[in-house]
């Protein structure tokens, strides 16, 4: 057969870290003018292996050759340099910096040492505009701008660069429907232009509407390489976890109709918004109930979250939890209400990288019992083993560092965080992003099964799917305002979408 | 034990007692005169007692992520605040009197120092700005409260306090242990130590687990200030004198470096405060090594910068494992070289 020669070969690439194999032997080949998806389960070494493309680790054992020419890489820098480039699943920019500063870090417009700072910014926008369709102003700074929007930001980056290979590591999982086309119309061109593209990502769809062949990993090692258009989806899926999917089909979806007929209500917050974030709006929760928030992104279901936790101050508000009246305006406060709160973004806002698993998971409970009365250290121990055991937490050593994990382990943590300290309403912003199916199921089930044991939920997620099999009834947010709530039969993606939609 | 936090501080302090002792073999003489410990060994100790004290404080403060300029200060101000009550008093070996002029001078300590955290945690300026307004006004509040003068003192009462004997060891050391006790049982005995290093280690997650940040910074703060403020008092007393000016002089910068040696990241997170004990150590020893090999006063701390240089270097990782890779590459190439002539 008479195969073109790829444009990158990985073969037999090793990845050790303390008390974790990595990557075991994998190889990876990509061609050009290619999109290939990079598919595998939370901790397969998908982000490993990219880490290791790019120079971000040292490679240990194995070969890279780029148009047949070996490739030693020893920073992200010779990876750019020689046109490979990355935009990761979390924003790596500087928040602090103008949009246009984001983009051309590193290689302004000079002249004679001096930027140029007009050519700089009219060349940013002109760039985002033309490749992106973004209109922004550029000279604001990157926080002033939503996750998505930095996202795009970043591949403008990536794409400024005469690349030759370029790695989108989760890139829609925080992008809406508009945006996600928007980013596969550039994916389509730039493939024309002959780059070869790695696409990681969790949704199956996106894969099977855009790429051209898939690799396969699990547990660090490789299970093959398939042709998208040759590989059924329910292989795709099984291949990925390693047995035969019914997990997610058994679901069940739960109605509400005798389970909470005579539920007292847990929470209700009467008028509760902030001016510039969220209109006021009333919500209430029974006990037991999950309560889906749906809406497409920046429709204020993560900022809704946030004033419900007291994290962001409500402007008036009028709450009642389990039957008492309270006012929460901090975190503090919600918890002791009995209030809990996965946030969205785990990295910046959940997890705490330089402490161990045992210490993020006991830390809540400890902050509500106060400094002086210390957990003792080998209670802590029996809880974090309880709670690895219990959610399957990986690798399970309570004494790694939580940032050795990977993200889908990082929200196990966070969970268990939670549920140790019995909250009473669970809020759980976009608890699966990011998460294999595998996880996924495993993190829905378990919201399935708090719930049956009286547990409050509030289920927030950009994945409709989601959002409809868990949820006994679903508000929908749009523009900032909540616009439609409903229930049993009700919940259809046809209803949820035009609500969504307001069409 | 190569990973153990603090290999590379022990392996320093040793090394650094090592070449006291060839440079001159009594270095580790210790003698009884008068009932009292004499020797190079306690004299380290007891000159280090400001500076560890200094620095245990400042490792709180580094461990959140903060830092902590007004220090030196902060000895300035409750140094003379004792002296300037005690020199008002008709006898100033009074016990009573000098026990109210710690208190006040201690008490105004732990206010500087929630002064110090108001303006980090609750209006939100940036530790190294917030702290360099005291740094700088506290040397003019010493010279208000002295009125511009040198105090000097004739209390031997106070004078126990920087140089008395108990058990034949300076009095101050035994203050220094109880506050490295107090310090580690509140640390790691109560959930205070989690706390301080979940707040360095991510603010935004540690509020959103119900950690109150705000009152750890302020607790964080004002045991530095504390800290600040006996180390004030066991200055002042050493030389019954109060110098508004140069009391305390530099010590925060000693003291940032040996939470660093010590092994507590400038990022926060992690804390070591027996890294910072012996970090302090190190400090000292250089210092009175320093002296004691007579370099010449000009250049003192030409010197003692390029030691503290060497102290970083070897304990950087990145940089080991460069040398060492230069080194093995530097091996092979002779091996080679060696081949070739044979």
């Amino acid at each position: 057969m008479n195969e073109p020669q790829p444009l990158l070969q990985m073969t037999g690439i090793y990845k050790v870290f303390p008390g974790v194999k990595a990557l075991t032997n994998v190889n990876f080949r990509l061609f050009a003018g290619e999109v290939h998806a990079l598919m595998g389960e939370n901790g397969a070494g998908k982000s490993t292996l990219i880490k290791v493309l790019t120079g971000v680790y040292s490679l240990e054992q194995g070969n890279v050759e780029l148009d047949n020419e070996t490739i030693k890489l020893h920073s992200p820098q010779e990876a750019q340099e020689i046109g490979i480039n990355t935009v990761y699943q979390e924003v790596n920019l500087c928040p602090n910096l103008s949009v246009a500063e984001n983009i051309y870090i590193g290689r302004e417009p000079r002249r004679f040492g001096r930027i140029l700072w007009k050519q700089m910014n009219e060349g940013a926008s002109k760039l985002l505009l033309e490749r992106l369709h973004l209109e922004i102003d550029v000279t604001r700074p990157l926080h002033a701008y939503s996750v998505a929007i930095q996202q795009l930001i970043a591949i403008a980056r990536a794409l400024n660069i005469k690349s030759k290979i370029l790695i989108l590591d989760e890139p829609t999982s925080s992008l809406d429907k508009t945006e996600v086309k928007e980013l596969f119309a550039v994916m389509n061109k730039l493939k024309l232009e002959g780059l070869g593209i790695v696409f990681v990502t969790h949704f199956l769809d996106q894969v099977y509407e855009i790429t051209d062949r898939i690799t396969i990993l699990r547990n660090g090692e490789l299970v093959g390489e398939y042709m998208t258009n040759d590989l059924p989806r329910i292989e795709l899926v099984s291949r990925m976890i390693g047995k035969e999917l019914h997990v997610l089909a058994d679901l069940p979806r739960l109605t509400s109709n005798e389970r909470l007929q005579d539920a007292s209500i847990m929470l209700k917050a009467e008028g509760i918004g902030r001016s510039g974030t969220i209109e006021p709006l009333d919500l209430y929760i029974r006990k037991g109930e999950i309560v889906g928030l749906a809406g497409l992104l920046g429709s204020g279901r993560t900022e809704l979250a946030r004033l419900l936790f007291g994290a962001d101050r409500s402007d008036y508000d009028y709450y009642s939890i389990d039957g008492s009246e309270d006012k929460i305006h901090s975190p503090r406060q919600a918890i002791d209400c009995g209030i809990a709160f996965c946030p969205e973004n785990r990295k910046t806002e959940g997890i705490i990288d330089d402490l161990t698993v045992r210490e993020n998971i006991i830390l809540a409970l400890q902050a509500t019992r106060g400094w002086t009365k210390s957990i003792t250290r080998k209670r802590q121990e029996e809880i974090a083993d309880e709670y690895i055991k219990a959610l399957n937490i990986n690798p399970p050593n309570p004494e790694q560092l939580i940032r050795n994990l990977s993200g889908g382990n990082q929200q196990k943590v966070i969970l268990a965080r939670w549920l140790l300290t019995e909250p009473k309403l669970l809020i759980l912003d976009e608890p699966t992003r990011g998460i294999d199916i595998g996880a996924k199921a495993e993190i829905q089930k378990l919201v399935l099964s708090l719930a049956q044991k009286g547990m409050s939920v509030l289920f927030i997620s950009s994945e409709l799917e989601e959002v409809i099999r868990v949820s006994d009834r679903v508000a929908v947010l749009r523009d900032r305002r909540k616009v439609k709530e409903m229930s049993n039969e009700e919940i259809s993606q046809h209803n949820v979408m035009q609500a969504i939609a307001g069409g | 034990m190569l990973k153990h936090h603090l290999f590379w501080p022990l392996t320093v302090l040793f090394a650094l007692l090592l070449f006291n002792f060839l440079y001159s073999p009594d270095f580790f003489s210790i003698q009884i005169r008068d009932g009292h410990l004499y020797g190079s060994l306690i004299d380290i100790l007891y000159y280090g007692t400001p500076l560890i004290l200094v620095s245990l404080g400042m490792t709180l403060v580094i461990a959140t992520k903060g830092i902590d300029l007004s220090v030196g200060s902060v000895m300035a101000i409750s140094g003379t605040m004792a002296c300037l009550i005690i020199s008002k008093g008709d006898n100033q070996s009074l016990l009573s009197l000098v026990l109210i002029a710690v208190g006040v001078s201690l008490v105004l300590a732990l206010i500087l120092g929630l002064w110090n955290g108001l303006l980090v945690s609750v209006i939100g300026i940036q530790p190294i700005i917030a702290t360099l307004i005291l740094m700088v006004a506290g040397r003019g509040i010493a010279q208000l409260i002295a009125d511009g003068q040198i105090i000097t003192l004739s209390s031997t009462t106070y004078k126990y306090i920087g140089s008395g004997a108990l058990l034949m060891l300076p009095f101050s050391i035994f203050i220094t242990l109880a506050v490295l006790i107090i310090a580690s049982m509140l640390t790691r005995k109560t959930a205070l130590g989690l706390f301080i290093e979940s707040v360095g280690g991510n603010p935004t997650a540690s509020r959103l687990a119900g950690i109150r940040a705000r009152a750890v910074m302020l607790a964080v703060y004002m045991f530095c200030g504390l800290c600040a403020g006996i180390a004030g008092l066991i200055v002042t007393s050493n030389v019954s004198s109060a110098d508004g000016n140069n009391a305390g002089l530099w010590y925060e910068l000693d003291a940032i470096l040996a939470v660093v040696i010590g092994g507590t990241s400038l990022n926060g997170g992690r804390f070591y405060l027996t890294g910072t004990l012996i970090g302090a150590l190190i400090i000292q020893t250089l210092t009175t090594t320093i002296y004691m090999v007579g370099v010449s006063p000009e250049t003192t701390l030409v010197v003692k910068a390029f030691v503290v240089l060497i102290v970083c270097l070897i304990q950087s990782e990145s940089f080991r494992k460069t040398f060492s890779q230069l080194w093995a590459s530097r091996k092979y190439r002779t091996g080679e070289e060696v081949k070739r002539h044979a």
